[in-house]
């Protein structure tokens, strides 16, 4: 047995010798791919892929094919550890993940802790979506890049916006219970009070992540709190079960979310019938009037079946290649000094830059709301078939974006 | 106030009305075997994407009733040439089949429908609002679903209690040998249970599968909780399931509609004390502790009252 074991390492070394002649560069996709996340998870790994495809009709990356390896995780940080563990064994660099900042934690700490054990085989934690400001903050690390702008980047920019609707009188709160959801809450507590003191909490939910599946009994206290307004950072099944359930009670409010757009989300609007009252804050949007953008969009839709609900994952990969090429090199310490304090033109149009101080990518961003497309040439994407899209009513300058880091960053 | 009452009670008694679907199944099959089966969550599901796959195919209706039966079918077979096989090596060997077997289920089915939810929809003509209580709507859908599992819980509750193959059944669970010496073939009155407690629990995947999300974690989420349900109503006792599915139905949905914690009733903890795990258990919300009563209660239970609420023994 042992003497197999040796044998099977022996050849599998002579196999890895003869491919790094002609080496694909691996980027291991660790997220949910079965379980309350993976409607999401698949998603993110179609674009992935597409991105990929993208890529390596023109060269790849330095001549390097990229290939998407995807890892499950189940949206659970111990099942990432082992995931992002098996990426390293099987000699991966490039690590990323969206889905839960629970699991980007987790991840952040691994790839801090894996490279300063194993010096030479660095891995890069490229972060799309994970949102929680701790990670660009106290516990920032250098091989972690986040093209997501932060929670509290988005809750900025949401609560600015909220500011000036004076309609908006009583608000719930109503969040996933894990570290983003909690963060979402106490900023949203905290600029509410600060910008609109006159705005009532009528409620502050916390709920199971991802474990819910009939939101009946949360949607009839939202009803008796007699609120006007909710603001969710819930994603995934979270969020369209979440108004699915606010469908079939015909609670009318206004949603302020942060990702109303994914799967499920733009179907379960459309039966509330609340047309132009639901709003998010994302980097981008379908119906955004860039050229290019619209037509990747047009050939995504087409090969993918879904919208480009991650334009960050465009600007990860599309400046991953720049980077490298930048650093003429696929090394992971030279692609990571090379991101630093780069700039970038982003996929919407205008220019985003990764904050050499904590690694946070920022870049324009946007809130729109959700309902019916009038002018087809100007607007030609709905969601999910709805006839419903998203509109742009505001649109915030990347230097209004920043907000002050914490980080003091450990350089290698 | 009120309408947070009204509403909170239909959901939890709706709830509560799946979970004895799926739960009477269980504890019947439980209290003739001897055999707590891991898998009856596992033939919900199997129900659910049966339903899913013949709406598609032939509509709602005659999926609601074709669907519960394949998935009887499939229980019967289960019993048939499984636990009817490993019975011999004793009940570790078919508790250990039935885990096995939910673990199977659960794979083949996210192999044939993928992992993520499919779209199985509330079917055209139920799918309106069935009234207004004050100014929340309820839809009629919801009201199909319990008007269902009344129905079933009245014909089980009759067929058991009033006909002859009732009367067989209920022999059967306390006295098999006496019933086989009577010229009765047990093992077909085994198989026969099994197989409509696992229509049973079809029956429930099909009606819940569009109200609630249809994937291959649904067995998983759910399973844990009937074991709730019969352990706290008594292990075998078909009133007991009731009584505790309801109640469980109503803890959970009203536990979600309550703000209460120990800070709201008595009073925020001093500043000075600052953050630490005191005032996370001091500010933690009954809502926030929602999902893990019921597994609190069947802890309580075990301790306290080890038979259940009607159970008539300890095991």
């Amino acid at each position: 047995m042992h003497r197999l074991i040796v044998a099977a390492a022996a050849a599998l070394t002579v196999l890895g010798g003869a491919a790094s002649a002609q080496e694909t560069l691996k980027i291991g996709y660790i997220d949910p791919l079965s379980g309350g996340g993976a409607s999401v998870g698949e998603g993110g790994l179609k674009t992935f892929q597409y991105l990929a495809d993208e890529l390596n009709a023109k060269g790849g990356i330095l001549g390097h094919k990229v290939e998407i390896v995807p890892l499950d995780n189940k949206t659970n940080p111990q099942e990432s550890l082992v995931q992002a563990q098996k990426a390293v064994d099987a000699g991966i660099h490039y690590i990323t993940q969206g889905n839960g900042s629970s699991v980007g934690a987790a991840l952040e700490d691994f790839v801090t802790k894996n490279n300063s054990r194993n010096p030479g085989k660095e891995v890069l934690y490229f972060n799309y979506a994970a949102v929680d400001p701790s990670m660009t903050n106290e516990k920032c690390s250098y091989w972690h890049f986040r093209w997501d702008a932060n929670s509290d980047i988005k809750m900025e920019a949401l609560t600015n916006y909220m500011k000036g609707q004076a309609s908006i009188k009583k608000v719930y709160l109503i969040n996933m219970d894990y570290s983003f959801g909690q963060s979402v809450r106490s900023t949203a507590r905290k600029m509410l009070g600060e910008k609109r003191p006159d705005i009532q909490l009528v409620g502050d939910e916390l709920h199971p992540m991802l474990k819910v599946t009939d939101f009946s009994p949360y949607i009839a206290k939202i009803k008796a709190s007699g609120a006007d307004t909710v603001v969710t950072g819930n994603w995934g099944q979270d969020f369209a079960l979440l108004l699915k359930a606010a469908a079939d009670a015909g609670l009318k409010v206004n949603w302020y979310t942060y990702y109303a757009g994914g799967a499920g989300g733009p179907t379960a609007i459309k039966q509330t019938g609340l047309e132009n009252q639901v709003f998010q804050i994302s980097e981008g949007v379908p119906n955004s009037g860039n050229k290019a953008a619209m037509d990747f969009e047009k050939d995504f839709r087409a090969k993918t079946g879904i919208s480009v609900w991650y334009p960050r994952a465009v600007n990860e990969m599309r400046m991953f290649k720049a980077a490298a090429e930048k650093a003429n090199s696929i090394d992971p310490v030279k692609v990571a000094a090379a991101l630093e304090g780069m700039k970038f033109d982003v996929f919407d149009g205008g220019e985003g830059f990764m904050r050499k101080d904590d690694h946070q990518f920022f870049q324009p961003i946007y809130i729109s709301s959700f309902g019916s497309l009038t002018d087809k040439a100007k607007e030609p994407f709905d969601e999910e078939n709805t006839g419903w899209g998203w509109h742009i009513v505001s649109k915030i300058d990347t230097d209004k974006t920043m907000l002050p880091t914490t980080c003091n960053m450990k350089r290698p | 106030m009120a309408e947070l009452i009204v509403i909170s009670t239909l959901n939890g008694v709706l709830f509560g009305m799946l979970l004895f679907l799926l739960s009477s199944g269980l504890t019947v099959i439980f209290s003739m075997m001897g055999v707590l089966n891991f898998a009856h969550a596992s033939f919900y599901m199997l129900g659910a994407f049966f339903g899913f796959q013949l709406t598609r195919w032939i509509g709602f209706w005659p999926a609601l009733v074709i669907a519960p039966l394949l998935v009887g079918v499939v229980g019967m077979g289960v019993e048939r040439y499984g636990l009817r096989n490993t019975h011999k090596h004793g009940h570790v060997a078919e508790l250990l089949l039935t885990f096995g077997l939910a673990f199977a289920i659960e794979e083949i089915v996210s192999m044939i429908w993928g992992k993520s939810p499919v779209d199985y929809r509330v079917p055209a003509a139920l799918d309106f609002p069935a009234f207004t209580v004050f100014s929340t709507n309820y839809p009629a859908y919801k009201i199909f679903m319990l008007v269902v599992s009344v129905v079933i819980f009245i014909a089980l509750l009759v067929t058991l209690k009033r006909t002859r193959v009732g009367l067989i059944v209920q022999a059967a669970l306390t006295h098999p040998s006496m019933v086989g010496h009577l010229g009765h073939n047990v093992g077909r009155v085994f198989m026969l249970v099994f197989g409509v407690g696992s229509a049973l629990a079809g029956l429930a995947g099909v009606i819940a599968g569009p109200s609630l999300v249809t994937q291959s974690d649904m067995a998983a989420l759910l399973g844990p909780i009937l074991f709730v349900v019969i352990v706290f109503g008594g292990l075998g006792s078909l009133p007991g399931a009731f009584i505790a599915s309801l109640l469980i139905g109503l803890i959970q949905t009203f536990a979600v509609a309550l703000n209460g914690s120990l800070a709201s009733v008595f009073g925020p903890l001093d500043p000075s004390l600052g953050p630490s795990p005191l005032t996370d258990i001091w500010n933690v919300t009954i809502a926030q502790i929602a999902p893990i009563l019921p597994y609190l209660l069947l802890v309580l239970v075990l301790i306290f009252r080890p038979m259940g609420l009607l159970g008539t023994r300890e095991s």
